[in-house]
């Protein structure tokens, strides 16, 4: 094992009463990349923030390259060697590919830049990277969003960093791009530079990583090489409780058609989508990132608009949806409130921008979508409302200090429930769930999944957008496959593979109905 | 099965104690920031005034309360629109439209006209016809008395002088009534105006998805144009005699006889006004609508919330709020002036600001609001005291103004400065 280029020990961190770190301790070896591994509210992210130099820590000390290194802010950190690849990528879409590298670290004398050593440092940095190919003056809003990555790793190898450290890079990449980029990252570990790897996907960890070290609750529970652990050793130590099963499944029948959906067509994508939709039933759809998955929920509840095709919501007993009789023919653009009041659920992949109210308390966040059980001539019974949104949290186990919290305040995971939460409370019959699963840990993805088991029992319809093929082919009991905004193939899910979902994803010339 | 974790996460809970003191921080805050503000301009008052002092007696913190009324029933609005993301330039112009469109309204007696019949001018005229009619039989009498007389004249002419007299005070009370009910009117049509403008504003930011900033600085433009046109580019002036009712110019003023319980009715009136919507803020589905518009309007649409009806419905009670300063900006001035309006919104939209309203919606009070018009007045008013020029007012206005966004800014990374 070689020396580590990067030493952290003893890192303490807290922020007001709590510790988000406590006595952590971590080496990277130079020449190796090391998985960090942890649920969300672990600590990595503080951890990888006080490497960045973005926090500074109550107690510790870091050596890189051998010699002590107390970043005074992100630029400093930088400068020393640290280089820092988030899941959101931090580029001027306007500037060229060499600006954007040089961006921070221009050289030049007297304010004017000295284009020739410049560009020879690109030069340099792309090659490093096997993708010279990349012209250093094309702006870099018209790459493709894998090579917008690519060009932020050649700014971090620009500034001639000893240890680079990936935060999620795959969760926006498709599936070639995401072998293109464990290339590089190889590339980066022949060169000799410590290489920290943040990922939720074991799969991936396995593929690219060669130790790892676990952090639960902000301290350091374990670590070693990869090869000398299984997948289930790393779970336990991530939730400190052995996981018997990380695809819990409730028994669930399909029923009777609840939506049929035939040859719909958006501005863009979906094309000509046909299929139908089953009380209890969880149909799964894969696909690339692109392929209209996304597109096609939007489309389904009404955000996007649609150019041709019909939606027939058939209404069986039971329903809360009962007013428009059975076989209701449901209209191609309607108003969300109309889509909202005929029964549709949608989760935003995007919590965020989209999926929550930021800024708004747990219970808001809860009840947009049905504030009537509250209400009275247009006032609400807060006190109500707050008890049946303390049951909700309790049921989902949503981990908040009260109803009134601002969701901004919650980890990922919670936020993710509070955000399923609302199209339970809504009592949604069809649930459209996109990408539900995505940046939350393994203990709440399962809780996750064993909640839609639960709902398909109940008789609701679950369309489940996901690039997680694993998860899918567990939980689903159907699955289609996209690309190209066209259904290729749908399939129960048992007859797929995650190869032969892949072969079809990829396929552009055989159509299937 | 995977068992609930029985430890506590700690990242539910990280930012809490730091969360909660912001919360605190931003009731109080206002608050602090107005005693400051009055401590300041006392003993500043006092040090330079000595004996002659008059900051902090009763009638002149009554004087900054009805000075403030106009600008703090339109900020009342103004919160509501903030909170929802929007923002309204328009409302300066829009007080004036409706004060020119109220003066309009009584100078035209459209009230009297509509719905009597009558015009306020001709029962003035018959009053001072029959005032004419006195005067004459009082020379009478004196010529009477002054030579022979009999008792039966006499006493004949003393009976026309208490009938011209019933005559008078029948007319008098005529006119009082013609009065109210054309004040009743033209409190309508300001409140009806203002509503109107608001209604428009409304429809143009949600239909033609343009940013409200830009939508409105256009509307500012148009509603001063029509006050112009209302008001034929003069101003509006009804005859204070013959067209004004009392109660209408009593709304804000401080002298003893015109106070409701202490304080202006307009000051009460505003009071209650902003406890009605800090109520329909706190309790209602729309509030809900409101701040969720606001914080993020993805999520309000994707919630099922009807996005367009509800920023229509948003700036319609603004409006009607402007219509309520609208009817205090006319009783100050007692004539319609289409440009008074001018640079009021900025002010009016200062008072939400320094109240703890973010600009970038989702968060704002009523009770913050007040404080902030409050604040404002207040400087204005203890600049006065100490004899500090206009200039002088504006330029501390603006650094009151900075602070306040600034700090705005600070809270909101605050809070989303996570760890």
């Amino acid at each position: 094992m070689s020396s580590p280029v990067l030493t952290m020990s003893g890192i303490t961190k807290s922020f007001g009463a709590t510790h988000a770190l406590r006595d952590v301790s971590l080496d990277v070896p130079a020449g190796r990349v090391m998985a960090l591994i942890g649920e969300n509210g672990a600590g990595k992210s503080t951890l990888m923030k006080v490497l960045s130099g973005a926090h500074s820590p109550d107690a510790g000390t870091m050596t890189l390259n051998g010699k002590p290194f107390a970043p005074s802010g992100p630029h400093a950190a930088r400068l020393a060697g640290v280089g820092m690849i988030y899941q959101e990528l931090n580029l001027a879409p306007d500037l060229s590919v060499e600006d954007n590298i040089m961006l921070g670290q221009e050289r030049g004398r007297f304010g004017l830049l000295d284009r020739a050593t410049q560009r020879a440092k690109v030069r340099d940095a792309l090659d490093l990277l096997g993708h010279s190919d990349l012209k250093p003056n094309t702006p870099v809003r018209e790459l493709p969003i894998a090579q917008q990555q690519l060009v932020e790793i050649a700014r971090a190898l620009a500034s001639d960093c000893k240890v680079i450290v990936f935060d999620e890079p795959t969760s926006s990449l498709t599936r070639s791009d995401v072998e293109h980029l464990f290339a590089v990252i190889r590339r980066l570990k022949t060169a000799g530079l410590g290489i920290v790897y943040i990922s939720h996907f074991l799969e991936e960890i396995r593929q690219v990583c060669d130790c790892y070290a676990v952090l639960r609750d902000g301290q350091s529970v374990g670590g070693g090489d990869l090869s000398d652990a299984t997948d289930t050793n790393i779970v336990s130590l991530m939730v400190g409780r052995s996981v018997s099963e990380l695809f819990p499944s409730v028994p669930h029948t399909p029923g009777e058609i609840v939506l049929q959906v035939s040859g719909l067509s958006g501005e863009s994508s979906p094309v000509d989508v046909s299929f139908e939709l089953r009380r209890g039933e969880i149909l799964g759809i894969a696909g690339l990132i692109g392929a209209g998955r996304t597109e096609l929920l939007r489309c389904l509840f009404g955000l996007d608009r649609c150019r041709t095709g019909s939606l027939t919501r058939s209404v069986s007993e039971g329903e809360r949806f009962t007013k428009r009789g059975c076989q209701s023919q449901v209209q191609r653009s309607p108003s969300l409130t109309l889509r909202v009041s005929e029964g549709f659920g949608l989760v935003s992949e995007d919590r965020k921008t989209e999926g929550l109210a930021q800024s708004r308390s747990i219970a808001d966040n809860m009840t947009y979508s049905r504030l009537k059980p509250y209400s009275r001539f247009g006032w609400l019974n807060l006190k109500r409302r707050r008890t049946a949104v303390a049951d909700w949290m309790q049921r989902l186990h949503v981990k908040a200090a009260s109803p009134e919290q601002s969701v901004s305040e919650l980890s990922g995971g919670n936020q993710q429930k509070v955000a399923i939460a609302r199209v339970l409370h809504q009592e949604a019959d069809i649930l459209l769930l996109d990408e539900p699963t995505r940046g939350i840990d393994v203990g709440t993805k399962a809780e996750i999944y064993r909640l839609m088991g639960e709902q398909a029992a109940a008789g609701k319809a679950i369309i489940f957008v996901s690039s997680y093929l694993t998860e899918l082919l567990a939980v689903c009991d159907r699955v289609a496959v996209m690309s190209r905004g066209r259904f290729k193939e749908i399939r129960v899910a048992r007859d797929w593979t995650a190869e032969s979902v892949m072969s079809v994803a990829v396929s552009v010339n055989e159509t299937v109905a | 099965m995977i068992e609930p974790p029985t430890t506590q996460p700690t990242s539910g809970y990280r930012t809490k104690s730091n969360q909660n003191w912001m919360r605190v921080f931003n009731v109080v805050g206002p608050f602090l920031a107005l005693t400051a503000v009055v401590l300041f301009f006392a003993i500043a008052d006092g040090w330079m005034n000595g004996e002659k002092a008059t900051f902090l007696t009763g009638r002149n913190l009554m004087t900054i309360s009805s000075q403030t009324a106009t600008v703090a029933v339109a900020a009342l609005g103004m919160t509501v629109i903030i909170i929802a993301g929007g923002i309204d330039l328009s409302a300066g112009t829009a007080i004036a439209l409706c004060a020119t469109v109220l003066a309009w309204s009584l100078k035209e007696d459209l009230g009297p006209r509509w719905f009597a019949n009558e015009t306020t001018a001709s029962v003035a005229k018959s009053i001072t016809e029959a005032k004419g009619d006195l005067k004459q039989i009082e020379r009478e009498i004196e010529a009477l008395a002054g030579g022979e007389y009999n008792t039966t004249q006499v006493a004949a002419k003393l009976m026309a002088k208490s009938d011209a007299e019933e005559t008078i005070r029948q007319h008098e009370r005529r006119l009082t009534k013609l009065k109210s009910l054309s004040a009743a009117v033209a409190v309508g049509m300001s409140l009806g105006c203002g509503a109107f403008c608001g209604f428009v504003n409304g429809l143009l930011v949600s239909y033609l998805r343009v940013v409200p900033f830009i939508v409105t600085l256009g509307t500012m433009q148009l509603y001063l144009g029509l006050s112009k046109q209302v008001a034929r580019e003069t101003t509006v002036r009804p005859d204070r005699f013959s067209q004004v009712s009392d109660g209408l110019v009593d709304l804000l003023s401080v002298r003893a006889d015109a106070l409701w319980l202490g304080l202006p009715s307009g000051v009460w009136l505003t009071l209650l006004l902003a406890a009605l919507l800090a109520a329909v803020l706190h309790w209602t589905v729309f509030s809900r609508y409101v701040f969720a518009l606001g914080s993020n309007e993805a999520t309000a649409r994707l919630c099922g919330i009807n996005v367009r009806w509800n920023k229509i419905a948003v700036y319609t009670l603004s409006g009607l709020f402007v219509g309520v300063g609208g009817v205090y900006q006319f009783s100050r001035l007692t004539v319609g002036n289409p440009t008074s309006g001018s640079g009021l919104e900025l002010r009016i939209i200062a008072a939400v600001v320094i109240g703890g309203a973010s600009l970038s919606g989702g968060r704002g009070s009523v009770l913050g609001t007040l404080l902030g018009a409050l604040i404002m007045s207040v400087i204005a008013n203890g600049c006065t005291m100490l004899g500090l020029q206009n200039p002088v007012q504006d330029m501390i206005l603006g650094v009151i103004i900075v602070a306040a966004v600034a700090l705005d800014q600070f809270r909101q990374r605050a809070v989303s400065r996570k760890p």
